[in-house]
C-alpha cells in the first residue's frame, strides 16, 4: 500500500516529463502523414483531446485510472491494457530467459572463476566478460545475427516466431524458443559480467572467514568447501543484485527488441515516447513497477531459502 | 480449398519445418505456384485507409487492397494507367471531370463496385477527410452519377484537369460506400484498419509489431492476376535487421531504402541479391535547406545567394548519397519532365562568390572571421538529412557563417520548425507528388497559417510568386498551367525562398526470384498485382 502515494508521483512526473518535451502526440502523427492543412491539425487536436490543458488531461488520466481503467493510445488507436497485454508476455519471455542465463552462468563461471583466484580460468572468464559487458548490445545483437542467423543460418535473424506458420503446441514452443536464443544470449551476455564478478569477489571475501578456516581445519575436501561453504555464502548477495537488475534489463531489452523485432515492452515504450504518447507510457511504467516489485518479492523469498538466519531473525524481531 | 490443396500445404509446412531445422534455405518456399512474398516493413500505420491518409507509409501496404482511378505508368498517356477508371476527361471550362468507370468489378465482400462509391469516397472521404485530398478536390460541389459506371465531378470553381490527372494515384483510393456509409466518425472507424477493397490482394491479418498479411484475390478484375498467393509485411524497425533477413533469406524485399545506402555496395555482390534504383519516379523526395525569412541577415537575398553558392551539391550527392542522388536545379525536380525546366538561375559551388556577395551585403568577419551565428536544425526523418545538416555546418562555416546545430526528434523538430519559427535555417525533405500545386506551392506560398507541416512557415513573402501561384490554381489550360509552373520555377531560384540541393529516389532491394520488381514510377506503392516469386 505504502507504493501508491510513489506510484502517483511517478506517473505525475513521467506525465509532465512529456509534456516538457517539445511537440505532441499530432506533431508526431502529423510527420508520419507527410502533411495536412490548418483545419484537419486542429480537427485531430480535438479528436485526441490535446486542445485542453494539460492539467485537465491529467486529471481526466488520473481519475480513469483510478477506475483501473488504462486509458487510450491515441498513436496506436487502441486501448492501452490491449497493447500491454499483448507485448507483455514477449519481453517476460526475453527478460526472464536473459536473467536466468546471466545469473546461472555469471555464478557458475563466478566460482570456477572464484575458486582457484589467479589460474588461466579466472583470467580468461574476467577479462571475457568484462569485454563483453563493454559491448553495446546493438552491437552484440547484430553480430550474433550476422554469424548464427546469416552466415552459419541456425537459427532466424528477428522475430518471435514464424510468421503465420500456422504452429500449435509444442512445434509453436520450439519455434520461439529458436527465435529468442539470439536475443536472449544478447542480452544475458552483457549482464554475465556483473554476476561473475560479484560471484568472484564474493568467493575470495568468503575465503577468508573463520568458519571457511574451520572446514579446511577440519579436513574437509576442497570440492565440498567451495560449494558448500563458500559458494552459497557468496551467492547471497547476488540474489539481491538479480532483484536490481531486473529493472536494468527492462531498459536493455529496448535496444534488442529493436534490434530484433520482438514486439515487446521496450520498443512500445520508445514509440510511446517517440509519439508523444503520455498515457501509453504511463502504462508502460506502472506495469513495469508491478513487474519489478513481483521479481523482487520472488527474490526476497528466495533469500529466505537460501539463507535461514534472514527468516528467522525476522521472526524474532 | 481442395483436399489436395490442403494436404500440399501441409506438406510444404512440415517440410519447413525440416528444413529449418536441417539448416537449409528456406527459399524452397519460391517453388511452390504463386507462393508468398514476404516484404520488410519499417512502420506500422495507425490509419490503414489511403483514402484517408496519403502517404506512401500507408500505400505501401494498402495500395494492394484499395486500388485507386489510375495508377502512375512509365509508358502510358500521360504519365498514367487505368486502374478503377477506364477514361475521363475534363471540360474545357475546368467545372466539370468524368470518369469512366471499369466494369465487373467486385468488391472483396463479393458487392459489385458503381459509381456510388466514387462519389462517396470523393464527397464523404477525400474531400473533407483526406490530407492532400482536401486541398486538391477543394472546390468540388457533387458528383453525379447518370448510370453505374459513369462520375462525372461537378466543380464551384473553375479546377485544373490537369492537377486532378496529376493528383490521380495518390488521392483517389476508392473505398466502399456499403460498408462507410453507417460510420459514425469515418476519420476513426475501425474499419479503416480492416481495409474491403477491390484490389488484388485481400486483407488478411495483422499482429501488432510482427506483420500485416495479405492473401490473393481471387475475384480480381485483372485477367490472371494476381501472381501472388500471399504478401507477408514483416515489422523490421531496425534498419540493419532488414539486410541481415533480407540475405538470410527470411524476407525477399525490402523497399523504400529499408536497407541503408551505406549497405548497397555490399549486398549488391551477395549471390542471389539485386539493387533496384528505378520504381520511384513519382515519389521524388526533395533535400531542401528551409530558410527563416524573420532573421535579418537571411532576409537579404544576398546572403541566400552565399550560402547556395556555399553548397557543394556534388559532395553531397556522392557522398552523403553515395550516389543514388541527382542535384538539383530548383523546386521541380527533374522526374516531373512535365514541369521541369532546366533554364532557371543557378548556383554554382563557389566560395570566393559566396565570400564576395556576403562582404557585399555588409556582413564582415569579426576577430575569429566569423561573420554572424544561426541556429541550424536538420530534419531527424532520414539519416541523410542529419548528415547534410552536418555537412551545411561545415560548408557555412568556410564562408564565416557558425551554424549551431539543434537536434530534435520528430515531434519537436516539427512543432520548432513548423509552429514555434524557432529556426534560422532548417533541413526538411519534401516530396514532389507529380504536380507543384499538390505540396510542392506550398513550400513557398505566403499567408500559411502556423502549425501546417511541410510548409512556408519561413515567413517568405512575394506577391509576385503568390499571385503567380494562385493563378495556376484556377488557369484550366494545360499548357498555360505548365508555362505558369515554368515562370514559377524561375521566379523561386530568383528569389531563393529556399535552396534546392538535391532530389532523390529511393532504392528497393529484393532476391532475384522476385519479378517485375520496380516496372512504374510508384512501384513501392502500387497494387504488385503481376509481381512474382
Amino acid at each position: 500500500m505504502s507504493s501508491i502515494p510513489v506510484l502517483l508521483i511517478v506517473i505525475v512526473g513521467t506525465f509532465f516529463l512529456l509534456e516538457l518535451a517539445p511537440g505532441d502526440a499530432v506533431d508526431a502523427y502529423l510527420v508520419t502523414i507527410g502533411g495536412g492543412d490548418p483545419a484537419l491539425v486542429q480537427a485531430l487536436r480535438e479528436s485526441y483531446g490535446l486542445d485542453q490543458s494539460a492539467l485537465v488531461r491529467l486529471w481526466v488520466y488520473l481519475t480513469s485510472l483510478a477506475h483501473l481503467d488504462l486509458g487510450w493510445s491515441v498513436q496506436f488507436g487502441r486501448p492501452i491494457r490491449d497493447l500491454i497485454l499483448e507485448r507483455l508476455p514477449n519481453t517476460m519471455w526475453l527478460m526472464g530467459a536473459a536473467l536466468a542465463l546471466s545469473f546461472t552462468l555469471g555464478s557458475l563461471l563466478g566460482i570456477i572463476a572464484g575458486a582457484r583466484p589467479g589460474s588461466v580460468f579466472d583470467r580468461f572468464f574476467s577479462i571475457g566478460s568484462l569485454a563483453l559487458y563493454a559491448v553495446p548490445s546493438f552491437w552484440l545483437g547484430l553480430v550474433l545475427i550476422i554469424i548464427f542467423a546469416v552466415q552459419l543460418r541456425w537459427l532466424p535473424t528477428s522475430g518471435i516466431e514464424t510468421i503465420a506458420s500456422g504452429k500449435t503446441g509444442l512445434a509453436r514452443a520450439i519455434d520461439i524458443t529458436r527465435h529468442l536464443v539470439l536475443p536472449v544470449s544478447a542480452l544475458g551476455l552483457i549482464y554475465l559480467a556483473l554476476f561473475l564478478r560479484m560471484m568472484r569477489a564474493g568467493m575470495a571475501e568468503t575465503w577468508r572467514q573463520d568458519f571457511v578456516l574451520a572446514a579446511r581445519a577440519k579436513g574437509l575436501a576442497r570440492r565440498r568447501i567451495v560449494l558448500r561453504h563458500v559458494a552459497r555464502n557468496a551467492l547471497l548477495p547476488l540474489v539481491t543484485m538479480l532483484g536490481l537488475q531486473a529493472a536494468a534489463m527492462l531498459g536493455g531489452s529496448v535496444v534488442i527488441e529493436s534490434v530484433f523485432a520482438i514486439p515487446g515492452f521496450g520498443r512500445l515504450a520508445q514509440e510511446a515516447v517517440a509519439g508523444r504518447d503520455a498515457p501509453l507510457l504511463i502504462g508502460i511504467i506502472i506495469v513495469s513497477a508491478v513487474l519489478v516489485l513481483i521479481i523482487n518479492l520472488l527474490v526476497d523469498i528466495a533469500y529466505a531459502l537460501l539463507d535461514p538466519r534472514v527468516g528467522a531473525s525476522e521472526g524474532r524481531a | 480449398m481442395t483436399v489436395h490443396d490442403l494436404s500440399r500445404r501441409l506438406l510444404l509446412k512440415g517440410s519447413t519445418f525440416l528444413f529449418a531445422s536441417t539448416v537449409m534455405p528456406k527459399i524452397a518456399f519460391a517453388q511452390a505456384p504463386g507462393g508468398r512474398l514476404v516484404v520488410a516493413a519499417d512502420s506500422e500505420p495507425k490509419n490503414l485507409n489511403p483514402a484517408i491518409v496519403a502517404s506512401n507509409g500507408v500505400f505501401f501496404i494498402s495500395s494492394k487492397i484499395v486500388e485507386p482511378l489510375a495508377e502512375a505508368s512509365y509508358d502510358g498517356p500521360e504519365g498514367l494507367a487505368p486502374r478503377l477508371a477506364v477514361s475521363w476527361e475534363g471540360s474545357d471550362d475546368g467545372l466539370f471531370a468524368t470518369f469512366w468507370l471499369r466494369e465487373g468489378v467486385t468488391w472483396h465482400d463479393g458487392q459489385p463496385f458503381t459509381s456510388a462509391d466514387v462519389a462517396f469516397s470523393a464527397l464523404q472521404v477525400w474531400k473533407p477527410l483526406q490530407n492532400l485530398g482536401r486541398l486538391v478536390f477543394a472546390n468540388l460541389e457533387a458528383v453525379d452519377t447518370p448510370d453505374e459506371h459513369t462520375a462525372i465531378f461537378r466543380f464551384s470553381k473553375p479546377t485544373p484537369f490537369q492537377l486532378i490527372r496529376n493528383a490521380l494515384p495518390a488521392v483517389t483510393a476508392v473505398i466502399p460506400k456499403h460498408v462507410f456509409a453507417d460510420e459514425t466518425d469515418i476519420a476513426t472507424s475501425p474499419k479503416n484498419n480492416q481495409l474491403i477493397g477491390t484490389g488484388p490482394f485481400k486483407f488478411a491479418e495483422y499482429r501488432p509489431g510482427e506483420y500485416y498479411r495479405l492473401v490473393r484475390n481471387e475475384d480480381y478484375w485483372g485477367e490472371g492476376l494476381p501472381k501472388l498467393d500471399e504478401i507477408i509485411y514483416r515489422v523490421l524497425p531496425d534498419r540493419a535487421a532488414a539486410a541481415g533477413a533480407l540475405e538470410a533469406e527470411e524476407i525477399q524485399l525490402a523497399a523504400f531504402s529499408q536497407v541503408p545506402l551505406s549497405d548497397l555496395a555490399r549486398i549488391s555482390k551477395v549471390d542471389g541479391i539485386v539493387v533496384y534504383t528505378k520504381g520511384y519516379e513519382a515519389l521524388t523526395y526533395q533535400l531542401v535547406v528551409e530558410i527563416n525569412h524573420r532573421r535579418k541577415e537571411l532576409a537579404d537575398l544576398k546572403v541566400r545567394q552565399a550560402i547556395a553558392h556555399a553548397i557543394d551539391k556534388d559532395f553531397v550527392v556522392n557522398t552523403i548519397f553515395l550516389g543514388y542522388a541527382t542535384a538539383s536545379t530548383g523546386i521541380v525536380p527533374k522526374n516531373a519532365p512535365e514541369f521541369y525546366d532546366p533554364s532557371v538561375p543557378t548556383y554554382d559551388f563557389n566560395v570566393e562568390t559566396a565570400n564576395a556577395l556576403l562582404d557585399e551585403a555588409g556582413y564582415s568577419r569579426d576577430a575569429n572571421g566569423t561573420r554572424f551565428s544561426l541556429k541550424l536544425l536538420p530534419a531527424p526523418y532520414f539519416s541523410e538529412t542529419r548528415q547534410f545538416g552536418d555537412y551545411l555546418r561545415q560548408a557555412l562555416a568556410k564562408i564565416g557563417i557558425d551554424a549551431q546545430i539543434v537536434n530534435n526528434d520528430s515531434a519537436a523538430h516539427q512543432k520548432a520548425v513548423y509552429t514555434d519559427h524557432d529556426f534560422d535555417l532548417a533541413v526538411a525533405p519534401p516530396v514532389f507528388r507529380g504536380d507543384p500545386a499538390i505540396s510542392t506551392t506550398i513550400l513557398v506560398r505566403s499567408g500559411i497559417p502556423a502549425g501546417v507541416p511541410f510548409s512556408n512557415q519561413g515567413g517568405f513573402q512575394n506577391g509576385k510568386l503568390d499571385a503567380l501561384i494562385d493563378k495556376a490554381n484556377t488557369t484550366v489550360d494545360t499548357a498555360e498551367r505548365t508555362e505558369l509552373f515554368k515562370q514559377f520555377q524561375r521566379l523561386v531560384a530568383e528569389t531563393l525562398p529556399l535552396i534546392n540541393v538535391a532530389e532523390w529516389g529511393f532504392v528497393t532491394v529484393a532476391r532475384s526470384n522476385v519479378k517485375n520488381v520496380s516496372n512504374n514510377p510508384r512501384w513501392a506503392v502500387s497494387n504488385w498485382a503481376d509481381t512474382e516469386v
